[in-house]
């Protein structure tokens, strides 16, 4: 076989570097789901009545209904008796009050992965809230951002401080009985972050999760809120990242979005979950549920994702455009290597006058992996004057891969304009030695064509993680050249 | 020492061989012109000289400034100066033009540990050779020969040559899809780069190119050998004979066809 073939064709089995595990002890319930492991939860939360009461509806409404099996993804059935849903590092006393108080491995494990939860050393302007396993281990920079009246913390915090709020948006967006995962979220869901920006302010850094699996055997259930007051604006990332193990963990977290009127939310994701590895083994079953409501008029909500991690990957991050003129944003590259399996995409309902939604979707597979856009525009009677405009090309690597692309559309209101455009290209062994006959080794060819591909997404991320994201795609491809 | 020594070269692709033995010397320079037939192996060589791996090298060798060329890969031929002006210029979507060239000038100034260029340096070199191509600006800033027209893809590799100043270029069927004007250009060019340092092969079908770039020598390749060279009064009497009246085809399939 030709280097060059060789190149494409394994341009991809890059060791994980975030596969390590942090050992430090952890406080467990014993496997399995039942109405007392959720009561149990929520007791180790502390948590309202309410909040109990809600969980447990969920729960009953869990047990009606049947895992999803129309995506393009293939894995054996989970049993969702052998899971542990709740796991936390063992707490001194009641639980860190400050950064002072946690636990240095947990520092140390944060160091490790490139997020320094030391304030002073902190990538200046971004705020970070760390969940590890099923908590909230630190949140920087609160103190700044109370003084303008933000609030951004802990979910578990929010329904200890901010009840009134929490239960005014929680499951507004993502109801309880939107789909099966999203119901079992809402069931188990230990913690996540929240986050209120209040009227009329501009956040002034970047506000940042970082969600990291530790545990064995354990889900992570995590629950993101995020409201955007009138006038208000946002930006936030999300990152995460999880130890090699050569069995299978779920994650299966719900986020939801509110922007009011005028709002803008900028929510981007930089998904490393562990992608198990190269025959396929391990690696997180990522089954997410992300929906944003532009409630208000002239409120943009913008979605950019860069998935490269994972298993398997079930996620449509969505906006529902209520508000007259608001806007939907939906961009993604998603990155399938080896015996990866990603269905994403994205649904943009427009309900409101004038809204206008924009999907740029960029699918890259290489090895065995399998890509599949699903994304769907409806455009619903009362939205005169819809516009959207959707792109999806289709990179292989290799010729073991696919990509599949689903595009749906629904039409009620004759004044919409939408536009479709799709692409499939190969990097081909001729685009290969062209840029070696001119210097330029295979490694370097392919993750120039690759960031050429992906650029119009790359440019909708925050700078710092741009830079970020570009790296960790010539990571993921990496080792592919011989 | 010269340039470039081929001995006995042979070639395949898949089970067919394609060159027969060929050889042939190049001082530095000197520009070579290689004519023949479709099919000849013209561009095989050319392909081999730049290491494609798609053509197996069966026997022979290859000496290039007193190594073994054959053993080198493709980037490091490049590096070492071996330019390939594609007979089918390669597109690359998503890459800018710009960004490919300097992306592949930098890694040959890195191999000689010159010091890479920055953006504003970048261009002032680039102005230079963009005006003596005559390329439009417009084609700089666009995806790598993605969209470009026949002429334009070859007036990019030449342009691209231009900047990289290769010490040994090879050029297969540059003049073709080139309209007359551009084909003045393009050979203008070309003659600008030709110095006692550097040595060109040039494959052509045309006489019409051999007007604009004079060369020192004409070999006639058929059936993967070279079966006939001279000076380049050789490239007119071929235009006036044809390459069977010059016993190009002494290959028993060709004769039995008489
Ligand atoms: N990749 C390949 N697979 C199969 N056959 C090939 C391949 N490349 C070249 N050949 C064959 O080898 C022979 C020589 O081809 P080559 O391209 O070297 O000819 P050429 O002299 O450049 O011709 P032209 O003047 O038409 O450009 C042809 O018969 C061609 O079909
Ligand atoms: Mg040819």
């Amino acid at each position: 076989m030709s280097d060059s073939t060789n190149t494409i064709e394994t341009f991809a089995n890059q060791e994980y570097k975030w596969g390590f595990v942090t050992d430090i002890e952890a406080d467990a319930i014993p496997r399995g789901l039942s109405e007392d492991v959720v009561r149990l939860i929520s007791a180790k939360k502390n948590e309202p009545e309410w909040l109990l009461e809600w969980r447990l509806k969920a729960y009953r409404h869990w047990l009606t209904l049947k895992e999803p099996t129309w995506a393009n993804i293939h894995y054996p059935k989970i049993d969702y008796q052998n899971i542990i849903y709740y796991s936390s590092p063992k707490a001194k006393g009641d639980g860190p009050k400050s950064l002072d108080d946690v636990d240095p491995e947990l520092l140390k494990t944060y160091a490790k992965l490139g997020i320094p939860l030391q304030e002073q050393a902190i990538l200046a302007g971004v705020a970070v809230d760390a969940v590890f396993d099923s908590v909230s281990v630190a949140t920087t920079f609160k103190a700044k951002l109370h003084e303008v009246g933000i609030i951004f913390g802990s979910f578990s915090e929010a329904v200890k401080e901010h009840p009134e709020l929490v239960r005014q948006y929680l499951g507004s967006v993502v109801p309880i009985s939107d789909n099966f995962f999203a119901a079992l979220n809402s069931a188990v869901f230990s913690d996540g972050s929240f986050c209120y920006i209040p009227k009329g302010v501009k956040c002034p850094m970047e506000l940042s999760t970082y969600f990291r699996i530790n545990a064995k055997d354990t889900g992570q259930f995590e629950r993101t809120l995020i409201v955007a007051d009138e006038g208000a604006t946002v930006s936030y990332l999300e990152g995460c990242t999880a130890p090699m193990r050569d069995t299978n963990q779920l994650h299966a977290a719900v986020v939801e979005l509110v922007a009011l009127d005028n709002a803008q939310i900028k929510y981007s994701t930089v998904q490393n979950w562990y992608p198990g590895d190269k025959d396929g083994k391990g690696g997180i079953y990522n089954f997410v549920t992300k929906r944003g409501a532009c409630r208000g008029v002239n409120s943009k909500i913008s979605w950019t994702q860069v998935e490269t991690g994972s298993a398997i990957t079930w996620k449509y991050p969505s906006c529902l455009l209520i508000g007259d003129n608001s806007v939907g944003e939906f961009y993604s590259v998603a990155l399938t290597n080896n015996w990866q399996q990603a269905d994403t995409g994205t649904k943009m309902i427009h309900i409101g006058k004038n809204t206008t939604s924009t999907i740029v979707s960029k699918g890259i597979s290489a090895g065995h992996g399998q890509n599949t856009y699903r994304g769907g525009v409806k455009i619903l009677k009362s939205a005169t004057g819809a516009r959207n405009y959707s792109q999806c090309d289709s990179l292989l690597l290799g010729d073991k891969c696919g990509a599949h692309t689903f595009p749906y559309l629904e039409v009620r209101n004759t004044s919409a304009q939408v536009e479709h455009e799709a692409s499939t290209s190969k990097i081909g062994e001729d685009q290969i030695f062209y840029c070696r006959q001119r210097g330029i080794s295979s490694e370097d060819a392919v993750s120039m064509i690759v960031h050429g591909f992906c650029k119009e997404v790359f440019r909708e991320l925050p700078m710092e993680f741009a830079v970020e994201a570009q790296k960790l795609l010539g990571v993921s491809l990496e080792g592919s050249v011989g | 020492m010269a340039l470039l020594e081929i001995k006995d070269l042979h070639a395949k692709v898949g089970d067919r061989e394609i060159l027969k033995g060929i050889n042939l010397t190049v001082n530095a320079g000197e520009v070579h012109a290689i004519m023949g037939p479709n099919g000849s192996g013209k561009s095989t060589l050319a392909q081999v000289l730049a290491g494609r791996e798609l053509y197996v090298v069966t026997g022979g060798s290859v000496t290039y400034l007193g190594k073994d060329l054959l053993e080198m890969s493709p980037e490091d031929r490049a590096r070492e100066g071996i330019f390939l002006a594609f007979q089918y210029p390669v597109e690359i979507p998503g890459v800018s033009n710009m960004y490919f060239l300097k992306a592949a000038l930098n890694t040959i100034r890195k191999h000689h540990g010159i010091d890479e260029l920055d953006a504003m340096d970048f261009l002032n070199l680039v102005r230079d050779k963009m005006q003596i191509m005559k390329m439009d600006q417009t084609l700089l800033n666009r995806p790598v020969n993605t969209g470009f027209s026949g002429g334009e893809k070859k007036r990019n590799e030449i342009f691209q040559m231009a900047v990289l100043e290769p010490k040994l270029a090879v050029l297969d069927e540059t003049d073709s899809g080139l309209d007359i004007d551009a084909l003045r250009v393009v050979s203008g060019g070309v003659n600008a780069m030709r110095s006692p340092e550097r040595a060109m092969i040039v494959v052509t079908h045309y006489q019409r190119l051999l007007n604009e770039i004079v060369p020192d020598f004409v070999h006639v390749l058929a059936e993967g050998r070279i079966v006939k060279s001279g000076g380049k009064e050789l490239a007119l009497e071929l235009e006036a004979e044809g390459y069977e009246a010059l016993g190009a085809y002494d290959e028993p399939e060709a004769v039995g066809r008489v």
